[in-house]
């Protein structure tokens, strides 16, 4: 069956770690939703999270071939264990003046925040799991968006694992 | 070297002298390291990028340097030497062009897991990614095709590099390693350290095997009525043989042996059913078909080997033994999967199993098969048919020399009637299927054995890839006993025109080829021709007889196919047998 998988990989911070990472993904064929990049907890260590689609045996091929490249040291399926997974997005939104107080409206809802307002547009900021900014970005196209610029997804397991 | 290095007797001397600091450059490091390693030849060719490198090595008395014609020449020659000897083959080339030269020898090493430590030259820092002169992105380029790779930006990190490429390249699943030095890094100058020791916290190989996992082995082999055992070139890189025929002898299990792994058991054991898959023996392929139980032992279900996958050994309980985790369910799922080196997993087993009488019928069924349908020919006495040719080098030479091949029928003819009586005196590209690979690597054989007979055996086709590594044989003096069966055509090419495109032979014809025997004089290396059994005896003869190079070319026909053969998209089971011929 075929699922979104989110995977945690903890690399070397050594130049073309990345290209290592996503060229493996590209020439075995495996999928990339999403990939963030940023230091970890440990000095020289770098954590990926990647977001991939597939079945229950190419996520099992995709740890192992993870696991061949030197730079990598750790990969984790944070699918297996509760976890928390969170985006940010900055969404361009066309507002005249009057349609302001309805945007506001929604982005209220969804505990979103305006970060810049324009003399035509906003600019919204939104935190959440994947499905919280698809919704919300449903919510503000009849406006009309300009611009969207979504960070991928990064993640972590809950509690002390 | 530096002038106040004072003159030293002996490589003992030598190391004991390098582990003392000393400041000299990159280029020196980088020569002590190598000779530190235990290398003692290195394959390659110079350019801009790495001259540091070569005015070190003007005099460098310590490893032995062989300039090649071609870099795909050295790197091919590094490939065949690691393959021989087991140790990590080592090849120079310069920035640009002369890494982009080594790519196909990189992907070939990468797919047969061969062990090679190549080093390219690139540019200086300051110029890296501004589209320099011969500048090529090496690392970016061979990245899918390499075990890893490094682009050494400080003088500081060379030793540790050189000590960890060969660390990576010669343990767990071995694979080429890639080691970028820009020409300022290798001319920097820095207090000379040795290192060895590795940290490499994400690359730990697992050795040993899952007890649990054995013994569910061990009760599948006495329960089995049909098992088979396919063994890969895993088993010949951990050093495995005597293992596995230990293995084998104390559980009978018919056993087939993959291209790569030809020469894990001798030929002559009741129990070898010959090579399966493509152009695998009829035993093979049925016993794999009709098998109950598959015990892959090093080798990684590639297509060449299973056919149509779905379909291959249906019946089967599969038990797959690798290295590399990875291998494990990429292709096959199996049922039994156990992570580890084969020469410990082996070592680990043999106490517990023994022969299954469960399994007579089945070596009598598998002796049947055998004997209705051992490889064959139609010889003939007219012409010389290039499986005769093949024959009478495995008569003469009794399975003691080192065989190279180069990628085509002959090749398959050579896997086919060739016998085998020692591990790592078969060697060929398997998985990237190089032509041009055979020649250079029997130069590089040849190095790591220069006692030994070493035969390497090509078609008219593959020959003309490297050709020109004729001059090095010819002047360092390498022994190489070169074969060109000459079928005036691309015959594996020209087989598949033949039996699946309605014989339309598309430019498969090598119609304007050089007269070989002139080819081989032009460069100092005696030529021989042969057209018939007799003059092909009394030519195989001399050139075994006369020291040094020599070149012989069989002249055979064009139409000969090589038989059994799988059509792609067919499993297994169904061969074409070439009786309609
Ligand atoms: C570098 C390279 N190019 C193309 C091929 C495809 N190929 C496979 S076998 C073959 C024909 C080889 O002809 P020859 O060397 O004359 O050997 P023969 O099959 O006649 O024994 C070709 C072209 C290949 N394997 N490698």
């Amino acid at each position: 069956m075929v699922m979104k998988h989110t995977i945690a990989v903890l690399v070397n911070d050594q130049p073309g770690v990345l290209q290592r990472v996503s060229g493996l993904f590209g020439r075995r064929g495996f999928n990339i939703e999403s990939i963030t990049v940023g230091q970890s907890e440990e000095v020289g260590l770098s954590r990926m999270v990647i977001v991939t689609l597939g079945d229950q045996n190419t996520l099992e091929q995709i740890e192992k071939q993870l696991y061949k490249l030197i730079d990598v040291i750790k990969v984790v399926d944070l699918g297996s264990k509760p976890m928390v997974a969170r985006e940010l997005a900055l969404i361009k939104v066309k507002s005249e003046p009057a349609e302001r107080p309805e945007i506001m409206g929604v982005v209220e809802t969804f505990r979103a925040s305006v970060v810049d307002i324009g003399s035509t547009s906003m600019l919204v900021q939104v935190v959440g799991d994947t499905q919280k900014i698809d919704a919300m970005i449903e919510l503000l196209k009849p406006y009309g968006i300009k611009e969207l610029s979504r960070t991928g997804v990064t993640a972590m397991i809950r509690g002390n694992a | 070297m530096s002038a106040q290095i004072p003159e030293v007797q002996s490589v003992e001397e030598l190391l004991e002298k390098w582990k003392q600091p000393e400041v000299i450059t990159g280029s020196e490091i980088l020569l002590r390291s190598l000779v530190l390693e235990g290398v003692d030849t290195v394959f390659g060719y110079p350019g801009g990028a790495v001259l540091y490198i070569y005015d070190a090595l003007h005099n460098f008395k310590e490893f032995k340097h062989i300039l090649t014609r071609h870099e795909q020449g050295a790197i091919h020659a590094a490939d065949g030497y690691a393959r021989a000897s087991g140790k990590a083959g080592v090849c120079i080339a310069t920035s640009g062009p002369g890494a982009t030269n080594l790519v196909t020898g990189i992907a070939t090493a990468f797919m047969d897991s061969v062990p090679l430590v190549v080093i390219t030259g690139n540019v200086f820092s300051s110029l890296i990614g501004t589209d320099a002169f011969q500048e090529a992105d090496i690392t970016g380029i061979t990245m899918p095709i390499t075990k890893h790779s490094y682009l050494v930006r400080d003088v500081e990190d060379l030793p540790r590099v050189i000590h960890e490429a060969f660390h990576i390249a010669n343990t767990g699943r071995k694979g080429p390693v890639l080691i970028d030095i820009p020409k300022d890094v290798s001319a920097a100058k820095t207090l000379f350290a040795p290192v060895n020791t590795v940290n490499l916290r994400g690359y730990n190989p697992r050795l040993v095997p899952n007890k649990l996992q054995l013994e569910k082995l061990v009760r599948a082999i006495a329960v089995a009525e049909r098992p088979v055992i396919i063994a890969g070139g895993g088993v010949i890189y951990s050093g495995a043989h005597e293992a596995m025929y230990e293995f084998v002898k104390r559980t009978q299990i018919p056993i087939t042996t993959t291209l790569l792994g030809l020469g894990a058991v001798p030929s002559a054991d009741d129990l070898w059913m010959g090579m399966p898959g493509m152009h695998g023996t009829y035993t093979a392929n049925n016993a794999i078909q009709e098998c109950d139980l598959l015990i892959n032992i090093g080798a990684r279900f590639d297509d060449r080997v299973t056919g149509k996958l779905n379909g291959f050994a249906p019946k089967a309980k599969i038990v797959h033994i690798d290295i590399d985790p990875a291998e494990i369910g990429k292709n096959v799922k199996p049922d039994i999967p156990i992570v580890g080196d084969v020469k410990t997993v082996l070592e680990m087993l043999n106490p517990d199993v023994s022969r299954t009488a469960k399994a007579d019928a089945w070596r009598t069924q598998i002796a049947q098969w055998k004997m209705d349908k051992p490889l064959r020919y139609n010889d003939s006495e007219s012409e010389l048919k290039p499986q005769w040719v093949i024959e009478m080098i495995n008569e003469t030479t009794k399975g003691e020399a080192i065989v190279t091949t180069d990628v085509g029928q002959h090749q398959m003819w050579a896997a086919q009637y060739y016998k085998f009586n020692h591990p790592r005196s078969w060697i060929t590209s398997g998985g990237l299927g190089t032509m041009g690979f055979g020649f250079p690597a029997a130069i590089g054989a040849q190095m790591a054995y220069p006692e030994r007979l070493v035969v390497s055996i090509n078609g008219d086709g593959g020959m003309q890839m490297c050709s020109q590594e004729l001059a090095i044989c010819a002047i360092n003096n390498i022994p190489v006993k070169i074969v060109v069966i000459n079928n005036e055509v691309l015959g594996m090419v020209r087989q598949w025109q033949t039996l699946i495109y309605n014989k339309r032979y598309s430019y498969t014809d090598l119609a304007g080829s050089p007269d070989f025997v002139k080819l081989a004089e032009a460069y100092g290396v005696k030529g021989l021709r042969a057209t018939n059994k007799e003059e092909a005896s009394a030519a195989w003869k001399e050139a075994l007889e006369t020291p040094g190079p020599v070149l012989v070319e069989f002249l055979v026909p064009k139409n000969e196919n090589v038989y059994p053969m799988v059509v792609q998209g067919a499993t297994i089971d169904q061969m074409l047998m070439g009786d309609e011929e």
